[in-house]
């Protein structure tokens, strides 16, 4: 064991070692390999100590300061959606309903379903309406995604509308959000395009005859139509005005189902991404979730009587 | 002053790109079905609604007793195809309800105005040519032009 590292050498190499017995050598062997074991342990570092992990957590999660804590969260892109202290009586069900969070994530949801889509639907009006039919009934798993994006869809109409709702019954509009209203509502704006664009991809009866409808009314639209006020005075004919944009065309045909499809799957969604990603930072600008009147708790009732 | 210029030439570019994307979204010219065709010669037609050319160009050919005239088969209200209901002697449009007689004038549900007409006219063989790329309304509380030059054919 305290053998010269040189005479250890020698052992192995050298001609003296052949007069010891093949035990002996196995012996010393080992124990040398112990040694640089122990050696190396010495050298071993936590996990945690490592370069590797700072340079992706930078700050040692301590968990018995809270302050320390608090650092977790706010240095990681993940967590720090969130503030690292909110009020309590601020995010209570009852105050929040939870309802921005939820659209949030059928939003998620939405995305991650709409991309598996694709992967099967064409935007062509020989390939679409198949392609639906081949999804529901022949794809794996594709009646299940179908069906997860289009209720994830409606639903998302729905939770914005009650989370908006829920904004005007609290009074969270009001100063200093009024900036985050707006933008709110540009994303309800946004919401119903995507829920109106995703309508025709199906390129079925009732996708068809609802968007005939939907880019009729834009006929009217003021300035911008051909029907609607203004219009023919700005020389607007039903191939020029806002609804030959949005369609590519004089009627809802191939070019319109193409169009309906890019801006459902890439524009909208881009826009609405920024927009949320405005939307979610202007709640913490404008200093987090707007609060009730501050509530007692049951636990801090009961602590207060026994002081009395 | 060097600063004025180079933010009204980034304004100016910006301002530039966004009606180049506007007009990027109004082709010059459009794949679409031509909206001027020939019908036949008026011999062809039997007073009353004929729907035969419903499917391809989307018009009904009436006819009465001294009038042959092309409706365009649109709803008024909101755009869709309404039907031919034969034994009630209407148009019925299955989006919303709207009802118009034989004649395509409205008389139930949320139409604004009777159902648009056609320009037709004979060509030298006799033929009717119909053009659905000119309309003649009759705007709810305004003159009509059913009975202008172009929107019918005596017979």
């Amino acid at each position: 064991m305290d053998k010269d590292p040189k005479e250890t050498k020698q052992l192995t190499t050298g001609e003296e070692g052949n007069e010891k017995s093949l035990v002996e050598r196995v012996k010393e062997g080992t124990s040398a390999l112990k040694e640089r074991a122990i050696d190396e342990a010495k050298d071993y570092k936590d996990p945690q100590e490592t370069q590797l992990w700072k340079s992706i957590f930078r700050v040692s999660h301590d968990r018995s300061d809270p302050r320390n804590r608090s650092l977790a969260i706010l240095s990681n892109v993940f967590l720090h959606l969130h503030p690292a202290k909110i009020n309590r009586d601020a995010v209570r069900y009852p105050f929040t309903w939870g309802m921005g969070g939820i659209t949030f994530y059928l939003f998620i949801v939405l995305t991650f379903t709409g991309v598996l889509l694709m992967f099967y639907y064409h935007p062509t009006k020989v390939d679409a309406f198949r392609d639906i039919l081949y999804l529901e009934h022949d794809v794996p798993f594709g009646k299940l995604l179908r069906n997860m994006h289009r209720w994830a869809a409606h639903l998302m109409v729905i939770t914005t509308w009650l989370h908006m709702f829920r904004v005007v019954l609290t009074g969270s509009y009001k100063r200093p959000r009024e900036f985050n209203w707006c933008v709110g509502v540009v994303l309800l704006v946004l919401t119903l395009l995507l829920s109106f664009t995703g309508y025709l991809l199906p390129d079925d009866q009732l996708g068809f005859w609802a968007v005939t409808v939907g880019t009729n009314m834009a006929r009217a639209t003021p300035m911008l139509g051909h029907e609607g006020p203004f219009g023919a005075q700005l020389g607007l004919t039903a191939y020029n005005d806002v609804r030959f944009g949005l369609l590519g065309g004089s009627i809802v045909d191939s070019n319109a189902l193409l169009r309906s499809y890019i801006w459902h799957c890439i524009g909208i969604p881009l826009v609405a991404s920024i927009f949320m990603a405005v939307h979610f930072w202007r709640i913490r600008k404008d200093g987090g979730i707007s609060g009730p009147a501050p509530i007692m708790l049951e636990s801090e009732m009961k602590a207060l009587k026994k002081k009395q | 002053m060097r600063r004025r210029i180079v933010w009204a030439t980034v304004a100016g570019a910006l301002t530039t790109f966004f009606l180049m994307f506007v007009r990027f979204f109004l082709p010059r010219s459009i794949l679409e079905p031509s909206s001027v065709f020939k019908i036949g010669p008026p011999a062809d037609y039997a007073i009353g609604v004929d729907t035969k050319w419903q499917q391809q160009y989307r018009i009904w050919v009436t006819r009465t007793s001294d009038r042959l005239f092309v409706i365009y088969a649109r709803c008024t209200h909101l755009g869709c195809t309404p039907d031919w209901k034969a034994s009630e002697n209407k148009f019925k449009c299955p989006c919303h309800g709207s009802g118009y007689d034989s004649e395509g004038i409205n008389f139930e549900g949320p139409a604004p105005r009777p159902m648009d007409r056609a320009k037709i006219e004979l060509d030298a063989e006799g033929q009717i040519v119909v053009n659905t790329a000119t309309l003649f309304e009759w705007p709810k509380g305004e003159k009509s032009h059913f009975d202008d030059p172009g929107a019918f054919i005596t017979v």
